[in-house]
């Protein structure tokens, strides 16, 4: 039914055999996303393409990496910037199991409180955030000094 | 890692009213030896002669030794040690540490490397639980309940933490609230969001007047001049926020005026001779208080 639409987009980021395509992902946060799930230390084979044309997302980037599969705790740090990913496994070049990202209870590592008399920015230790949910935005409160930070002023580390 | 006061979250409404229990005990009888041989360190990066010297006289009162500092260009922070390591090495000096630190979350991460209990004595604009605690012993002791009272904050919504920490731990006693501030140093939206979800009632308004006469509680604090962004509107702002003697007029009989000192000039010195001034008393109260938390973190109550 759709077909023509599906070629098209492997057309734009070709098809892998093995491995997990991360799809809708808006295209200004396509090389966040990279970062976070460490892709640049990857070493099998990586397509990505951006700035493709989206009905929801107006512009949006997809990412294929062949033959690694993810963990959900990994997975679910892309929900603090692209809380609207999906992702699909696939084997032998066929769809076998589609995902969506989880905002996760607490963040660890990941992000910066953007509080500058935060004890967190001046002393070597692990950041650590409860996620809270406004109106669909993220915001994390930090564990230390209880400020909230917003999607908007978010940094990840 | 042994029990620390960090956030007056870290309370339930339980522990909060135990913790008052133990501190009347103080009261009746201040002079008690359950600290004999122990050493309480004061380290107080960032001076405040107060609270330091109300825990320590906690301390001495209890039988118990001191140690510590009263400002950080005299401890080893100066020569760029990191609190880890200060946290780590007094922690083998003593029984339990109460810090202040101007930076947020200092006491939490301290309370993270510790092997004593931390209580927090102020990180920066965050948390001072044991200012909190004295607070609602203060209001216990002179309204006889906890509940149903009408609490009027005065001066600082916005950047005032004891009015932040006092509105979350009291919001466990159905009160009705009044906030009284410059439209510049409003409640922040996180704390009305957490009152409108706990269906308690609350009133933001600039007429100092019209909520005086609801009092049963005034908690005045002080409205500073490098708030304001504009020093124009402070000047204009400024005297709508002192609470001068007249205004105690057809205020209820039994209302009491509180404030967390130091005060400038936002509670006039007339207002001392009234019998509803209570901020000298709330300090007598802090030792009380300061007794109590200490021995219950120790597990010696």
């Amino acid at each position: 039914m759709n077909m023509g639409f599906k070629d098209e987009k492997t057309l734009k980021v070709s098809a892998i055999k093995n491995g997990t395509a991360i799809d809708h992902i808006p295209s200004n946060c396509l090389f966040k996303v990279i970062s976070l799930l460490k892709l640049d230390k990857v070493e099998t084979q990586i397509t990505f393409g951006t700035n493709l044309d989206s009905n929801k997302l107006g512009s949006k980037a997809i990412i294929k990496i062949s033959d690694l599969f993810f963990e959900d705790s990994d997975i679910n740090k892309i929900a603090l910037i692209a809380p609207q990913v999906k992702l699909s496994i696939i084997r032998d070049y066929k769809v076998v199991e589609k995902k969506v990202v989880k905002v996760p209870e607490e963040v660890v590592g990941l992000a910066k409180c953007f509080n500058p008399h935060c004890i967190s920015n001046h002393e070597s230790l692990t950041t650590r955030f409860q996620v809270l949910t406004d109106n669909g935005d993220i915001e994390l409160k930090c564990k230390y000094c209880e400020k909230i930070t917003d999607q908007e002023h978010m940094i990840l580390l | 890692m042994s029990r620390s006061l960090v956030s007056i979250t870290d309370y339930s409404k339980e522990e909060y009213l135990e913790i008052i229990e133990i501190a009347k005990e103080f009261e009746l009888q201040p002079v008690q030896e359950i600290l004999k041989g122990k050493i309480v360190a004061t380290l107080f990066f960032e001076p405040s002669t107060r609270t330091r010297l109300s825990f320590e006289s906690a301390v001495l009162r209890s039988g118990g030794n001191v140690i510590g500092f009263s400002d950080a260009s005299t401890s080893s922070s100066t020569k760029g040690e990191t609190l880890n390591d200060t946290i780590r090495t007094v922690s083998n000096y003593c029984d339990m540490i109460v810090m202040r630190h101007p930076l947020e979350g200092a006491a939490k991460f301290a309370s993270e490397v510790a092997s004593v209990p931390i209580i927090n004595a102020g990180d920066g604009s965050n948390q001072h639980p044991s200012q909190t605690l004295l607070d609602m012993y203060s209001i216990l002791k002179t309204q006889g309940t906890l509940d149903n009272l009408a609490i009027v904050f005065v001066g600082d919504m916005k950047y005032g933490r004891t009015v932040h920490s006092l509105v979350m731990a009291m919001s466990h006693f159905s009160p009705r609230f009044f906030f009284v501030s410059p439209v510049e140093l409003k409640l922040p939206e996180e704390y009305k969001l957490y009152l409108d979800n706990h269906n308690i009632p609350y009133i933001e308004t600039t007429d100092f007047g019209m909520a005086i006469r609801e009092a049963d509680i005034v908690y005045m604090t002080r409205v500073q001049r490098e708030r304001f962004a504009d020093p124009i509107e402070y000047e204009k702002t400024k005297n709508a926020y002192i609470l001068k003697y007249s205004m105690l007029l057809g205020t209820k009989p039994t209302m009491k005026i509180m404030h967390p000192l130091p005060r400038v000039n936002e509670i006039s010195r007339c207002v001392d001779k009234s019998e509803k001034a209570y901020y000298f008393d709330q300090t007598k109260n802090g030792v009380f208080v300061r007794q109590a938390i200490i021995s219950h973190l120790l597990g010696l109550k």
